[in-house]
């Protein structure tokens, strides 16, 4: 599904990422764990295509295409789809049109009909009962005015309704109380197909209490500096950034 | 904004010129000139009387330089302030007299004037350069005992109306525009509502600059009786030209007991190119009066054309519990300025007024609210509620708003509201990481910040209006 190999990017002239090296497989959840300012947030924009994340080497493969070759909203509409950390208000364009015009636009790369305001309507009712968000909340403004709790949800109905092939989920979990926590968990595991990869990149262990990722990775300036399986996490959560940060700094001063 | 590199600059849509035979006069402006006009008109004394006080009376004026717009001096010596496709002699009485060129060309902007063809449920006058080519659905109109005809006919054939009510609101000395449009305006429409009828159409006038280096200086009057209704529709285009050309038209509006009017205008002249070279001055004094108690006049407009707009359809409230409405969307690109807002004058007791005006600059434009609310010392309980949103497109285009509020009577209340907002890299990086394209996502946002205004326009040209604010902002970021 997606392969990444010696990626390299600089934000404002400052390279974040050091050579990364990832490979995800259909239907696998990935977490990226690290500490704040490692580099997490900056992977999740950089496969997005997030034009102030400047990929200066290294290269991007995504179902055998380069993946950097495609503008963001290519990117998009073949299936990558990014739950932001901090979601944007749209003032003026509702919930409802919003998510129906950004669903045209993916059925039409895959030459599906457009979807008339009546059947995405039912749709997006079902969708929303999934993540637990009042029908009322269609007719609202694109997260203007939502709670940090409101607009997270937000994100995984997005996520539900346009059914990604690579869902990137970028401290999805942060600022949530437990009740949001488990519900934003349960739409994810919803989502969790054998066609389907899913990348979470969070802060803490809590979130994988309720999705159990296939591997972890470490992320410490800027390098992924440990990989395993679900247990790292626990373990990380058992002994700290620390425990792993100190070989990383070790082997950057070897180098 | 690298990002929105997508837009395409595509030319203006309308740009073209019609090949028709022209009656035109002599380029400047002199006594001779005016009654040149007035004899084509083949006007009664009076109208000429007017004209030429109108016009000893504006070489006295100056041109205003207050508004917040900058342009090089315009010389009134060097405009053409009459041109009437030929033949014009008695002007068209039927269809079948309207050269076939100029019929295409009404066919091109989508507005054909062949009955069979209109969307059942608009009459159009439309008005070529000096003069007005065809009115469609007379008779239909005819039977509800509605007059809509072009001015120049109004004169001859409903002169008690004319005399009364041409200057009523905007008398002939009001501004240095209006002025000058009061000694050279040539045509316009005309359009009475008798008493108790709601009329059975809307009203429309298509305005078309098509001769060079010609201004275009029209006069519309509605009058609508007592009790009566009426929602009338007004659109302009003209062809692309380097030189500047100036549009200055006065409508006057006239509401009697009970009486409604509804007023929306596309306004979507030629801008100029995207170096801001060429384009229509479009500098327009409207102005309703609502007369009688309970009477209510409604303005909405969506400016999105010319290189330079300086309008501010106003009512003035003089019956009691009357009603004054101004919804505006003004959208500004590349070197395009806009001055443009209105004024409220609250006299009448319990008058209420609303003002929703939205302001869009990309590129280089420039877009100024100004507008004024006044309650006289009569206007017990006058009512005012000002919202005025700007929204930014890049960062080398401006906003400004001017509020002037003047309140004279205790018991009124006056609430002002204002934002400015920007269209900003993470929106749009957020609307494309969901799949849809910079472009798609600024029209987007955009018509949702226009909706509270375009809910006002009639259905055809609400979607109208959509899909013009889009052609419009193309080119807008990169």
């Amino acid at each position: 599904m997606l392969e990444i190999c010696d990626l390299h990017v600089n934000v404002d002239g400052n390279e974040i990422l050091k050579g990364i090296d990832l490979k995800i497989s259909k239907g696998e959840v990935h977490a990226i764990m690290g500490p704040n300012g490692s580099g997490k947030s900056t992977l999740a924009r950089a496969v997005a295509g997030h034009p102030d994340y400047e990929v200066t080497q290294g290269q991007v493969i995504y179902q055998g295409k380069n993946l950097l070759d495609m503008e963001a909203e290519v990117r998009a509409r073949e299936g990558v789809f990014l739950a932001f950390q901090y979601p944007v208000e749209i003032p003026g364009v509702t919930n409802a049109y919003f998510l129906r015009a950004a669903l045209n636009e993916w059925r039409a790369n895959r030459s599906l009909e457009e979807l008339d305001a009546a059947d995405f309507l039912e749709l997006l009712k079902e969708k929303m009962k999934l993540v637990g968000m009042d029908p009322a909340f269609g007719n609202r403004a694109v997260n203007a005015g939502f709670s940090g709790g409101e607009k997270k949800r937000n994100e995984i109905l997005q996520m539900l309704v346009l059914e990604p092939k690579l869902a990137v989920l970028d401290e999805t979990d942060s600022g949530l109380d437990i009740d949001a926590l488990k519900t934003v968990a349960s739409g994810v595991n919803h989502l969790r197909a054998p066609e389907r990869s899913i990348l979470i990149v969070t802060h803490y262990q809590r979130i994988l209490n309720y999705i159990t990722p296939d591997f972890v990775h470490v992320l410490v300036g800027g390098r992924i500096v440990k990989s395993g399986g679900k247990d790292l996490a626990f373990r990380l959560e058992e002994k700290g950034y620390d425990w792993v940060r100190e070989p990383a700094s070790a082997g950057e001063m070897e180098s | 904004m690298k990002e929105a590199r997508a837009f395409i600059d595509r030319e203006y849509k309308y740009g073209f010129v019609t090949d028709v035979e022209a009656d035109t006069a002599p380029r400047g402006l002199n006594e001779d000139i005016i009654r040149f006009i007035s004899k084509k008109k083949n006007e009664p004394k009076f109208m000429l009387e007017r004209r030429l006080n109108a016009y000893r009376r504006w070489l006295q004026m100056e041109e205003p330089r207050w508004q917040n717009v900058h342009y090089p001096p315009i010389d009134y010596q060097d405009i053409i302030y009459y041109s009437a496709p030929k033949p014009a002699k008695d002007g068209p009485k039927n269809l079948e007299d309207v050269d076939q060129e100029i019929l295409k060309t009404y066919e091109k902007l989508g507005i054909p004037l062949d009955e069979q063809k209109r969307l059942a449920g608009v009459a159009v006058d439309a008005v070529f350069d000096s003069v007005s080519v065809a009115t469609t659905f007379k008779e239909t109109l005819a039977k509800a005992g509605v007059i809509f005809c072009p001015f120049s006919e109004a004169v001859e054939e409903h002169q008690d109306l004319v005399r009364k009510y041409l200057g009523s609101v905007v008398p002939y000395a009001d501004n240095f525009y209006a002025t000058l449009n009061s000694a050279v305006f040539s045509d316009g429409s005309f359009c009475y509502i008798p008493k108790g009828v709601r009329c059975p159409l809307e009203l429309s006038t298509y305005f078309r600059i098509n001769t060079a280096d010609t201004g275009q200086f029209e006069r519309t009057l509605i009058i609508a009786d007592e009790g009566s209704y009426v929602s009338y529709l007004e659109g302009c285009t003209a062809p692309i030209r380097d030189k500047n050309q100036l549009h200055a038209a006065v409508v006057e509006l006239i509401a009697l007991k009970g009486a409604q009017i509804k007023y929306s205008t596309i306004q979507n002249w030629y801008a100029g190119d995207k170096n801001g070279k060429g384009g229509i001055y479009n500098f327009v004094t409207k102005r309703g009066k609502c007369v009688g108690d309970h009477s209510k006049i409604s303005w909405t407009q969506v400016e999105t054309g010319s290189a330079i707009t300086w309008k501010y359809p106003s009512v003035i409230l003089q019956g009691d519990h009357t009603i004054g409405e101004f919804y505006s969307v003004a959208l500004t690109n590349h070197y395009q300025q806009a001055d443009t807002g209105t004024k409220m004058i609250h006299i009448g007791k319990n008058t209420r007024s609303t003002v929703i005006s939205k302001g869009i600059a990309a590129a280089h434009g420039r877009n100024t609210y100004r507008g004024l609310i006044r309650a006289l010392p009569n206007a017990a309980h006058a009512k005012n509620y000002t919202q005025c949103d700007s929204l930014l497109l890049g960062d080398r285009c401006s906003a400004n708003t001017f509020p002037y509020i003047e309140v004279k009577n205790k018991t009124a209340s006056v609430e002002h509201e204002a934002s400015t907002s920007k269209i900003s890299e993470d929106q749009l990086f957020y609307c494309k990481q969901r799949g849809i394209s910079a472009e798609n996502a600024v029209s987007m946002i955009v018509n949702g910040f226009c909706k509270e205004v375009f809910k006002n326009l009639p259905m055809e040209f609400a979607v109208e209006a959509t899909k013009l604010l889009g052609v419009s902002l193309e080119g807008s970021v990169g």
